[in-house]
């Protein structure tokens, strides 16, 4: 019973003290939403220590009983510990313990800059190739939405290009908006904006249904059941 | 006679004074003085309505020297003293908006400086200098005693109180309504429809399901309402007896969902099934987290993947490499920049409002359902006022009319968000 009723209550309570703060700028309710931010801050620092237990644990496991893949467990764990290492100690840090952590020439800086940087810019590059492979499934002209979409995605592509300038660069001022990049902006401007924003008011409508019922207790299916 | 001579003397006169003004100008005299710099007009202080205090707002209009040709004014320079007016020290300063002549004719635009260091209840005294391109200074114009104090409501968010309670009543109301029994109908969300049969195929497959909340704390609807949604989905996944994966960016985020999963499969009678280690921490880090998911993706093969949530640049990372294996894909976000990349990607998409509407819909509770309908107001509401907002727009163009132009002002007032 308690492990239902608490927890929709502090709901309640919390949600019903931050739209009162929204709407009263004067002390003590102006700085409740930046107290509570803090709040929540320190407790995911604290839930920070479940993660990394979590990490190590797993692997630790995946490690003991050979399972398949265990050597890059074993990766993952010496990477975590002789970072977490170097972090805390700040081992060959110029200005020694008392200087920044990622002082530029410390191991901590190397470790950042020359393993982290790089395999992370590895990844989001791996996006150009995702973009390509996506764009090709869904440019494909299957049927009148999607011809459209097409039609649509080409005279941007074109439009952000110096080609789609010159083809249509002798065309008069007059006809100036039947420019390639002119038309490439308007679809972006304009059809494209006004469905964003439709969507936009779509989802605030949801956040404020969501944040209600949470807030009154209707939904609980966060707390595993209804409680019904 | 002697008016004639007159007339003449004058005129003579007149030619050699002229005369001597051209040579004095040819020979490099100093021109004389320029005519003193005009200040700012229509200077107002007073305390900053709506905020907790601790802050006063100067407020002016444009010098008419902005107009100059030659050395035009270019910027303000607030000055402020406490208590006397004596002794000012430099507060802030602001550029002139050095509109184009015929708007600056049509409409006198304020300009402000929020100075937000006063102390509540003390007195303060303010004057304003236009500054020229050249660094001339016109005399200042001085105003004061002004005080800042702290307000009790926010004046300028009158208008999403108003809002916010007609969409929330509205929401109570169907609530309550369809409790009553009245029965409500609801659209089809493909999307939805398909989540029992992208768990069965998993189940048949006897391979896992991957359950992705996106890269944001729980302190992002989002991610609540992702959490939300694998409650409903961890019963039928439970039911089936399906393994689940669900790595997570964040620790709080693998917390909560623990806890919501393990009353699921309890709810339904399958405590024994659950394990912790179907929920788990990768990284904190956007592109370790979705090299490691990726990674689990291709080991691991699931048949159906589950991406609800916050997603920034790894969406298409994550729905690419489900794509290859061949997997089921669900996605939703209300991340309107990371849509394209999902309805590319993914099997089905849950769009913006979707996201958060799944709950519900798949719980297919009346209280529940009430609050679907009761977005649905929102949304009429919303695009009543457009219809009419875009209608009066035009007029007020069309027609070149103030008392339009006013009311569409007005309407757009309505919606404006204060900071």
């Amino acid at each position: 019973m308690l492990t239902r009723s608490v927890p929709i209550l502090i709901t309640f309570v919390v949600g019903v003290v931050l739209v009162v703060s929204f709407f009263i700028p004067h002390q003590p309710f102006g700085k409740l939403g930046e107290d509570f931010s803090v709040f929540f801050d320190i407790i995911a620092s604290f839930a920070f220590f479940l993660g990394g237990g979590n990490l190590v644990r797993i692997h630790l496991e995946t490690v003991g009983k050979r399972k398949p893949g265990w050597g890059y467990s074993g990766i993952t764990l010496v990477s975590f510990f002789v970072t977490l290492f170097i972090g805390f100690s700040k081992i060959g840090n110029p200005w020694g313990i008392q200087g920044d952590l990622s002082e530029y020439g410390s191991p901590f800086y190397v470790i950042y800059e020359s393993i982290f940087t790089p395999a992370s810019a590895t990844m989001y590059a791996l996006l150009a190739f995702y973009v390509a492979s996506a764009s090709y499934r869904a440019f494909r002209a299957k049927n009148l939405e999607a011809t459209v979409l097409l039609i649509a995605a080409f005279v941007i592509l074109l439009g952000r290009t110096f080609v789609g300038a010159v083809l249509t660069a002798w065309l008069p001022d007059s006809l100036a908006f039947l420019r390639i990049p002119n038309l490439a902006n308007w679809i972006l401007v304009t059809p494209n904006l006004s469905g964003q924003r439709a969507i936009m008011i779509g989802i605030s409508l949801g956040i404020i249904s969501t944040s209600l019922k949470l807030i009154l207790g209707i939904e609980r299916s966060y707390l595993g059941g209804d409680g019904e | 006679m002697n008016r004639q001579t007159s007339a003449i003397r004058v005129f003579l006169f007149a030619c050699l004074a002229l005369f001597a003004a051209g040579r004095a100008y040819a020979a490099g005299e100093p021109a004389p003085p320029p005519l003193p710099l005009m200040p700012p007009t229509d200077v107002r202080a007073f305390d900053t309505p709506s905020d907790g205090g601790g802050s006063i707002t100067i407020e002016f209009g444009p010098s008419p020297d902005e107009a100059a040709p030659n050395d035009p004014v270019v910027s303000y320079a607030v000055e402020r003293a406490a208590c006397k007016p004596e002794k000012f020290s430099f507060t802030g300063a602001t550029s002139a908006r050095l509109l184009a002549p015929r708007r600056r004719a049509r409409e006198t635009p304020a300009l402000t400086i929020v100075d937000s260091d006063t102390q509540d209840g003390a007195d303060y005294f303010y004057r304003v200098v236009a500054v020229a391109r050249s660094g001339r200074r016109s005399d200042p114009v001085a105003i004061g005693p002004v005080q800042s104090k702290a307000q009790w409501f926010a004046v300028n968010k009158l208008n999403l109180l108003c809002l916010g309670a007609i969409v929330s009543l509205a929401i109570v109301f169907f609530i309550e309504a369809i409790r009553r029994g009245k029965k409500p109908f609801i659209r089809k969300i493909a999307g939805l429809d398909a989540v029992d049969e992208a768990i069965g195929r998993a189940t048949e497959m006897g391979r896992p399901i991957l359950f992705v909340p996106g890269i944001n704390d729980m302190n992002d609807v989002q991610t609540v309402a992702a959490v939300i949604i694998l409650g409903r989905i961890a019963r039928t996944i439970a039911e089936y007896d399906t393994r689940l994966m669900m790595p997570n960016t964040r620790s709080l985020v693998m917390v909560a969902a623990r806890e919501t999963v393990k009353e699921a499969y309890t709810a339904v009678g399958r405590p024994d099934s659950y394990t912790d280690e179907m929920i788990t921490y990768l990284t904190d880090e956007q592109l370790g987290y979705a090299a490691g998911v990726t990674g689990m993706m291709l080991r691991e093969k699931p048949a159906t993947c589950f991406y609800l949530g916050g997603f920034y640049a790894e969406s298409l990372i994550l729905a690419e490499a489900g794509n290859s294996i061949g997997a089921i894909q669900i996605a939703g976000t209300a991340n309107p920049d990371q849509l394209p990349f999902f309805v590319a990607a993914c099997d089905y998409t849950l769009l913006g409002e979707e996201l958060f509407a799944a709950s519900a819909y798949l719980s297919n509770e009346p209280k529940q359902l009430g609050s679907l309908k009761g977005q649905d107001v929102g949304k009429a509401i919303a695009m009543l006022v457009i219809l009419i907002g875009t209608a009066v727009e035009t007029a007020a163009t069309l027609a070149n009319s103030d008392l339009l132009q006013r009311i569409a002002d007005f309407i757009h007032g309505l919606f404006r968000v204060a900071a």
